[in-house]
């Protein structure tokens, strides 16, 4: 296909060849600054909490009326009691909160008490024997919890447990490369001993601002024992879980009526925990997705609607292209050719604006790179989307009959 | 004459409905899309208290030790126990309230209701005048009342047609916590926006539906809501002694009449971090800041990241349809080369030419304005369905309303002047002769 001619009629057309260039770079940077955003939050919101989320869900109790600590350990100790009597019920820990909870205690961590700088920050979990258990924690060094080290936390007490569990994550972030079994750590209230490590586990907030301690946590053999508030956390067999929380409600308030659990978060399944902590980067993947749908289509109908008219323009000269000679092919191609010209400019165009866009967003917006996949991917679609939408009315200019030569308009 | 544009506008553009239909909607998603991130932008940056925001302030103070310290950063958001207490036992500013946040759980008298919670503030009695809080019965409590720690509340009108079915309720007594407290006052329908007084809460989250004196809630050790933030060796988990913790905890306020009072008022704050320094109870260096809401609310940065990136791209997508109805115009206005060149030769000048294709734009302008409006409407409506605390507050004002129209048609008739300035350039010999 000669490309000489199609420049010289595209530049008769120097408004409209323009435009539709334009347009496709302005298309081509928003779609892949759109689908970047879109890989990002879906990346982020795929991220493993480690534990059983299925046959998870948890509760949020809280006492009425002046209880005073020791109270509210063996009321607590009684409602696990009897949350473990409830049909199809594996396992029930207790803790000070559960991952993506959404926010809760976080505390540095540091190697020596005269250290000024924490080494970490990571989400404190409280934890009994049966914690591992139950969220399906994988213990990957060490050794779990004894019954015995359990103890009871009020306001008042320090947080200043002679053992400790931490994650992985934290393990290797404290001791790059070398065992963290053994090793003591300090807390805010003084040391701790590492004697477990499990592999998994995710922080309590998945917010950009605890995003560089994500999956470092220092599990503590400890109970809230404080009126305002425990999460019980409840394993059910497989597929039990929907009986298991009605259950579990009416045995608990029979047991023991005063109490007050908040009607839309007292009593949660994990996957309502789960889309309930993922909600606005779902939301905003899906209003990005739509946009870009949206643009594309608009893209495809201008140019469906420009090159139109281009045919309406010429028929007389396709005509007098096909009496000289040209085939239906060769009209079809001069159409495909040329807006495969125009969409290859725009495109470039369209690459180093979404690469000047992305850019920009980083500085204003939390974002990362552009990744170059995203542009390629992205030409590829608005080529792609280019040839489709001439399509139709190139095959409309290529049935134009020789006659038209002929005919005076 | 504009009648007469106007008819053949309408006539051109039903003699080629699909290409119309394409430019309508073009332009009516374009600033649908637009018009719903920029006024949920709009609402989220709004002023909560326009009479007052000018004159309320919020005082911070640097009380932390020296650990971890580094020249020049911003002092903590909050303030401790002992400074609030000395800043609202001072006096200097014309009003001040020290608060922090809570739920207490509500116990109704009615058999039938369950125990609940409710959010709950816990403050000092300027609360009430200072943010001019409505009232429907009653008033705040008094002065005397926090020295006292008097047992009273204030509360919302939501939960007073809970409690007492919307009667005025003044002396009636609600147990909260297991402690009965006197009802001094029903808050009419209050909800600043941004939550701006208390930004641990949420930004944009509800009112409190219970306001008691703070005085009263450390008596009773109320549980409290919030961020609270520790240092040095008073740190932990004090329930009970985060009195004399070293814990910033704690929102202070000021009323200041004027700029000359609050440099007045930030000379003073200078003035005590000196003194407690010399005292030993501050470490680091002088380090005050004294806000006004609008600077405090920028300063937190309390507009979603999220929003903001929206609306650029509801710009950005706005501008797609714009150049796309631009390259369709320019189709339109020159495939009629031929009856311009007619109009033309016939006495018609550039001028009347261009005012007539213009006409015909911003025709398109309307319709894609008014679909668009529609489109608007229900976006807006999409954002309300979301679980975000913002969420109900998007609707559309009146503001956003004129500048919904504004922008349609001003950027139909923008995307109108290319397309037509080029038309009126056919020279009408050569339109006629290739007749």
């Amino acid at each position: 296909m000669e490309i000489k001619p199609i420049l010289a009629a595209l530049r008769q057309h120097k408004a409209g060849t323009i435009l539709i260039a334009m347009q496709i770079a302005l298309t081509l940077a928003i779609v892949c600054n759109a689908l970047f955003i879109i890989q990002q939050r879906v990346a982020h919101l795929s991220e493993p909490t480690g534990i059983d989320e299925p046959n998870i869900f948890v509760i949020q109790n809280e006492w009425i009326g002046q209880t005073s600590s020791a109270q509210a350990d063996a009321k607590l100790r009684s409602d696990l009691d009897v949350l473990r009597r409830v049909p199809g019920v594996k396992d029930v820990t207790t803790s000070n909160s559960y991952p993506l909870r959404g926010g809760g205690w976080d505390d540095g961590v540091r190697l020596s008490a005269e250290q000024i700088e924490d080494s970490s920050d990571a989400t404190i979990y409280f934890a009994d024997e049966h914690f591992l258990d139950t969220l399906d924690l994988k213990l990957v060094g060490g050794r779990n919890f004894r019954a015995d080290e359990i103890q009871p936390m009020s306001m008042r007490d320090r947080l200043a447990p002679p053992v400790i569990m931490v994650t992985r994550a934290l393990a290797e972030k404290l001791f790059p490369g070398g065992s963290a079994l053994g090793k003591t750590v300090y807390l805010v209230g003084g040391p701790a001993t590492i004697v477990g490590v499990v592999d998994l586990l995710q922080a309590q907030s998945v917010a950009r601002w605890a995003s560089n301690f994500a999956y470092r946590s220092v599990i503590v053999p400890r109970r809230m024992a404080i009126a305002e508030g425990a999460f019980y956390i409840v394993r059910t067999q497989p597929g039990q879980l929907e009986p298991a929380m009605i259950a579990a409600r009416k045995a608990l308030f029979a047991d023991n009526p005063r109490r007050v659990w908040d009607d839309k978060e007292g009593i949660l399944s994990f996957a309502e925990v789960r889309s309930m902590a993922y909600e606005s980067d779902r939301g905003m993947a899906v209003l990005m997705g739509v946009i870009s749908l949206v643009l594309l289509a608009i893209t495809a109908a201008g140019i469906v609607g420009l090159t139109s008219f281009w045919v309406g323009q010429r028929r007389r000269q396709i005509g007098v292209r096909r009496a000289l000679g040209a085939t239906r092919g060769d009209i079809l191609s001069y159409f495909m050719t040329e807006n495969l010209l125009i969409s290859v400019g725009g495109a470039v165009a369209g690459a180093v604006l979404a690469i000047a866009m992305n850019l920009w967003l980083v500085t204003r917006f939390e974002m990362h790179r552009l990744s170059l996949f995203y542009v390629l991917a992205g030409v590829l679609m608005l080529l792609l989307l280019g040839q489709g939408a001439v399509l139709a009315p190139a095959i409309r200019a290529s049935k134009v009959s020789p006659v038209e030569a002929t005919r005076s308009v | 004459m504009f009648t007469y544009y106007l008819e053949l506008a309408l006539r051109s553009l039903r003699r080629n409905k699909v290409l119309t239909g394409l430019m309508v909607v073009a332009i009516a998603l374009g600033i649908g899309a637009c018009m719903t991130t920029l006024t949920v932008l709009h609402v989220l940056s709004g002023d909560p208290i326009p009479a007052k925001s000018a004159r309320l302030f919020y005082p911070q103070l640097d009380p932390q030790d020296m650990d971890g310290y580094r020249e020049g950063e911003e002092p903590p958001e909050q303030v401790t126990w002992i400074d609030g207490q000395n800043l609202l036992k001072a006096r200097r500013a014309q009003r001040q309230a020290l608060m922090t946040g809570g739920a207490v759980p509500v116990q109704p008298a009615q058999a039938d209701v369950e125990p609940f919670f409710s959010d709950a503030r816990y403050t000092t009695a300027d609360f009430f005048p200072m943010f001019e809080v409505p009232f429907l019965y009653g008033q705040g409590w008094s002065g005397g009342d926090d020295d006292a720690k008097a047992r009273v509340a204030v509360i919302t009108r939501k939960l007073n047609d809970k409690l007492f079915g919307g009667k005025d309720s003044r002396g009636q007594i609600v147990r909260l916590k297991d402690t009965a407290f006197r009802v001094v006052g029903v808050l009419d329908d209050w909800r600043p926006n941004p939550h701006f007084y208390d930004l641990n809460m949420g930004n944009y989250s509800e009112s409190e539906e219970v306001f008691l004196p703070l005085s009263t809630s450390r008596d009773l050790v109320l549980p409290r809501n919030g961020s609270t933030n520790c240092w040095g060796r008073g740190g932990g988990n004090d329930g009970d002694q985060v009195e004399n913790a070293t814990c910033v905890w704690m929102q202070f306020w000021v009323e200041l009449a004027s700029p000359a009072d609050a440099a007045a008022y930030k000379t003073f704050l200078e003035n005590y971090s000196r003194e407690q320094k010399a005292l030993g109870r501050f470490e680091r260096p002088v380090n005050v800041r004294l806000r006004n809401v609008m600077q405090w609310l920028d300063q937190e940065k309390v507009v979603p990241s999220d929003v903001r990136l929206q609306s650029w791209l509801a710009i950005g997508f706005l501008i797609v349809c714009l150049v796309n109805t631009v390259g369709l115009m320019l189709a339109k206005f020159l495939r009629r080369a031929g009856e311009l060149g007619v109009r033309r030769a016939l006495g018609a000048s550039k001028r009347e030419i261009f005012k007539q294709l213009l006409i015909e734009a911003g025709v398109v302008g309307l319709a894609g304005g008014v679909c668009g409006l529609l489109l608007a409407f229900i976006g807006l409506w999409l954002v309300r369905q979301q679980p975000a605390d913002y969420a109900s507050l998007a609707r559309l004002d009146l503001v956003m309303l004129g500048a919904t129209f504004a922008l349609a048609v001003g950027s139909s008739i923008a995307a109108g002047l290319l397309p037509a300035w080029r038309a009126c350039q056919v020279a009408p010999a050569l339109q006629l002769k290739s007749q």
